[in-house]
């Protein structure tokens, strides 16, 4: 997993790819699949994220849209676009706090850009508290099963 | 029952770390209760009319003597000397502080418990049938397939925030003791035509504003599959679950929209991918779940016979004992319904004395009833007399399991924040006018169920006798409802007509049981009565 | 007149505005009036309270009373346990909530 880039106190972009960040912007769903040269899209939390999964190959960026923390769709969206093969940066934007980016991490996503600044040391934390997990996800962390069987 | 290993251990702890933080950021104003009150509903703390109220999860209903101990410890030392049961098979706690809530949490570990996805719009407790492991109907102990269930859906990364509040129910018998078929996840585990084990998995039951019977979506799924199939079920919910309308938010109404047709085949299309996935555990992991719940060393050649001669303990005997797999073992419910008592409510000293009792007598093991009262599973007979008379010094003897006065209730105004109407104020009438034991004997099984606003949480739709507190321009007003079941016969109850207040519903229920009474054929209880009549000889018999 | 409830933050105590703080006790709480939002905005913002929120309520003699029976047994405690209430010495107290 690639490491935070060094930077202390509140960020409002934390990136876990080494890669640099597209400076294209992220154009609509709709947009995107009427326009044969975009590579950065945003889907909302209404979006089947299934339209993308025939263009998956030339996505450098999937940005999925989070109004409000409580909409749970997103995280539903980012794993299915995983389990298909996107390799792409899988960004969760907008409500989302530190509390939330275990689950977002293991979804697939590796870039939050929150509209609340998330502080560096408290993200390190959240994302560190759980050694175990119990299920398989798109983040390819080992479940417990797996460890107690092998 | 299932011990933990370090992998679970290590994960409650870190919950409990977690939970610490979140809560020391709330009281240091870091976190707005707008962002913390999902965070601490998913440890189980809500705040309520009167104060934080947390509900710690009993997993399928199961606990020991030392779990036991413990949640009296915590009513003794953190509350205020006493816990509720609940419908879910958990335990609530009334008088919470916020910043007790990390310390509890840390004493709770201590014993393999906690209040994990209690609340909020995640997966919560999966419940089973009281009788597990004791009954002789069952075709498997359920119990395992729950605990598989239970680390599935503890902490899922993907259905932490669904449109709304997700319950799942296991069994594994024909006849339903946990209301299986009004849960959002149904199970019951069969054996198919080869004589293999798995799931007839039910989706979209539940109660509360629109209640609905689950429809079957699919007779078999086996268990190298039901990890795969219900997040199959969890993610057609996740991704297409009403989030406009909070009423409306359920999987009950998601597969009534779509027909159950078709939210079967959007399943089967995701099952079909969620299987190349491979998040399903090898056999290996259910086996090793199940070795923890394989039978305690019952005695072969015990008496099968019980001394009736203590005319009160025979009573006991005939309504709250029932049969066992093993001779000479029998299963014995201890009634939180003392008449006039509050339902399903236990004092520390109670709880200490039921943990006590289920070391000495049933190997150290106990059940949470979705009726609100406590099970001892496995009770050798010759022990039923001296455990009767434990109970009966103990105000825990009430001779009711499934009488009219053994009423399921929620909290109601009494406690609770959602509420329209007080619930318990109810129950104690109706229990009190009803209060000879001869009399409820002779009207014989009448599940009566109370909940005190349209969340249904006291499963009134699911009463024989049902009541609905609501609120009348301001003043409480209770429906009565008939006919509903949470058995495998599983019906809703039909409102009679207008409301009553809180004498007048007391008197309406009287004239229900006397026109029973006066129609009712040889060996019929309320529920075969009503149904056989119908419902306008009641509708007339309340209303004139 | 209108009152002003919440909860401790720390200890979930209810809560009622009294006109400069809080008090557990309902005999304290004073009328806010329209000002309501204001005080339970600032009041919240500097956590001296938590889930403040208006109720309605009716002058008496005895102080205010609620005219909710839910807020009623708020400011009391459970009908059905006098002990745990507020006033578990005061046996018209239930007749209060009532």
């Amino acid at each position: 997993m690639a490491e935070l880039p060094p930077a202390d106190g509140a960020q409002d972009m934390l990136r876990f790819r080494p890669d640099e960040p597209l400076e294209e912007p992220a154009v609509t769903l709709d947009a995107f699949l009427g326009q044969s040269n975009a590579t950065a899209v945003r889907i909302e939390p209404g979006d089947d994220a299934r339209a993308l999964l025939p263009h998956l190959e030339r996505i450098r960026l999937i940005e999925i849209s989070f109004p409000s923390f409580r909409d749970g769709r997103g995280y539903s969206a980012a794993r299915i676009l995983r389990e298909h093969g996107y390799l792409g940066e899988l960004r969760a934007e907008g409500d989302v706090l530190v509390d939330q980016l275990h689950f977002l991490r293991r979804c697939g996503f590796d870039s939050f850009a929150p509209a609340t600044p998330i502080d560096r040391a408290a993200a390190e934390r959240a994302l560190a508290r759980y050694a175990h997990v119990y299920q398989p996800a798109a983040d390819g962390r080992v479940p417990v099963w797996q460890l107690r069987h092998g | 029952m299932y011990r933990y290993d370090r992998y679970d251990q290590a994960i409650v702890d870190a919950r409990v770390e977690e939970f610490r933080d979140q809560v020391q950021r709330r009281l240091a104003g870091d976190l707005t209760e707008d962002q913390f009150k999902p965070l601490r509903l998913k440890n189980g703390l809500y705040l309520q009319l009167h104060a934080y109220m947390l509900r710690v999860a009993i997993p399928y209903g199961t606990l020991d003597s030392r779990q036991m101990r413990m949640l009296g410890h915590i009513a003794r030392t953190y509350d205020r000397g006493y816990g509720h049961f609940t419908t879910r098979q958990n335990i609530q706690y009334n008088w919470i502080k916020l910043a007790d809530a990390p310390d509890i949490l840390a004493d709770l570990a201590t014993v393999e418990m906690h209040a994990i996805q209690t609340s909020g719009n995640c997966i919560r407790n999966i419940s089973s049938d009281q009788y597990a492991g004791a009954a002789a109907d069952e075709v498997d102990d359920p119990r395992p397939w729950a605990e598989l269930l239970r680390q599935w859906s503890s902490f899922h990364p993907e259905f932490s925030y669904l449109p709304r509040k997700f319950k799942i129910a296991v069994i594994a018998s024909d006849q339903d003791r946990a209301a299986m078929r009004l849960h959002d996840i149904g199970i019951q585990i069969v054996r198919n035509a080869e004589g293999r084990l798995g799931a007839r998995v039910f989706v979209g039951g539940g109660m509360g504003r629109t209640p609905m019977v689950a429809p079957e979506i699919r007779d078999f799924v086996g268990a190298e599959d039901l990890l795969s199939y219900v997040e199959a079920c969890l993610r057609v919910y996740n991704r297409h679950g009403r989030r406009d309308n909070i009423y409306k938010a359920r999987i009950k109404i998601l597969v009534h929209e779509l027909g159950a047709d078709e939210y079967r085949r959007q399943v089967e299309e995701e099952f079909r991918h969620v299987k190349t996935l491979g998040i399903d555990p090898p056999a290996a992991e259910l086996e090793r779940i199940a070795a923890f719940f394989a039978p305690p060393p019952f005695q072969a050649g015990l008496a099968d016979t019980v001394d009736r001669s203590d005319p009160d303990f025979a009573v006991w005997l005939d309504q709250n004992v029932a049969a066992h797999r093993m001779p000479g073992y029998a299963i014995a419910t201890i009634s939180l319904k003392p008449v006039g008592g509050i339902p399903g409510d236990a004092s520390a000293d109670q709880i200490d004395l039921m943990a006590d009792l289920a070391e000495r007598y049933s190997f150290d093991e106990l059940r949470v009833t979705h009726a609100q009262n406590i099970v001892l599973p496995h009770v050798r007979k010759a022990d039923l007399y001296p455990l009767w008379q434990a109970l009966r010094e103990a105000g825990l003897a009430e001779a009711n399991l499934d009488l009219i006065s053994d009423i399921i209730a929620c909290p109601g105004l009494d406690y609770c924040s959602l509420a329209n109407a007080r619930s318990i104020p109810i129950a104690q009438k109706i229990a009190t006018r009803f209060a000879d034991p001869a009399r409820q004997r002779a009207l014989g099984e009448l599940k009566l169920k109370i909940s005190g606003c349209i969340n249904a949480c006291g499963h009134h739709h699911a009463g024989h006798i049902g009541i609905l507190g609501v609120d009348r321009k301001g003043t409480e007003n209770y429906q009565l409802l008939l006919g509903g079941s949470g058995a495998e016969d599983a019906s809703l109850g039909r409102i009679t007509g207008p409301g009553f207040d809180e004498d007048g519903i007391v008197d309406a229920v009287e004239r229900v049981t006397d026109r029973y009474l006066s129609l009712r054929a040889d060996g019929e209880r309320f529920l075969d009565t009503y149904r056989r009549v119908g419902f306008d000889p009641f509708k007339e018999a309340i209303y004139g | 007149m209108n009152l002003l409830t919440g909860n401790d933050l720390a200890t979930g105590d209810v809560l009622w505005w009294d006109g400069s703080g809080w008090s557990r006790h309902v005999e304290d709480a004073a009328d806010v009036g329209d000002h309501g939002e204001a005080i339970a905005a600032a009041e919240e913002g500097a956590r001296r309270v938590n889930a403040p929120y208006l109720v309605a309520a009716v002058a008496t003699p005895d102080g205010p009373r609620p005219a909710h029976i839910k807020d009623r047994i708020r400011a009391l405690g459970p009908t059905v346990r006098p002990d745990l209430t507020i006033k578990p010495a005061d046996p018209a107290a239930g007749s209060w909530v009532i």
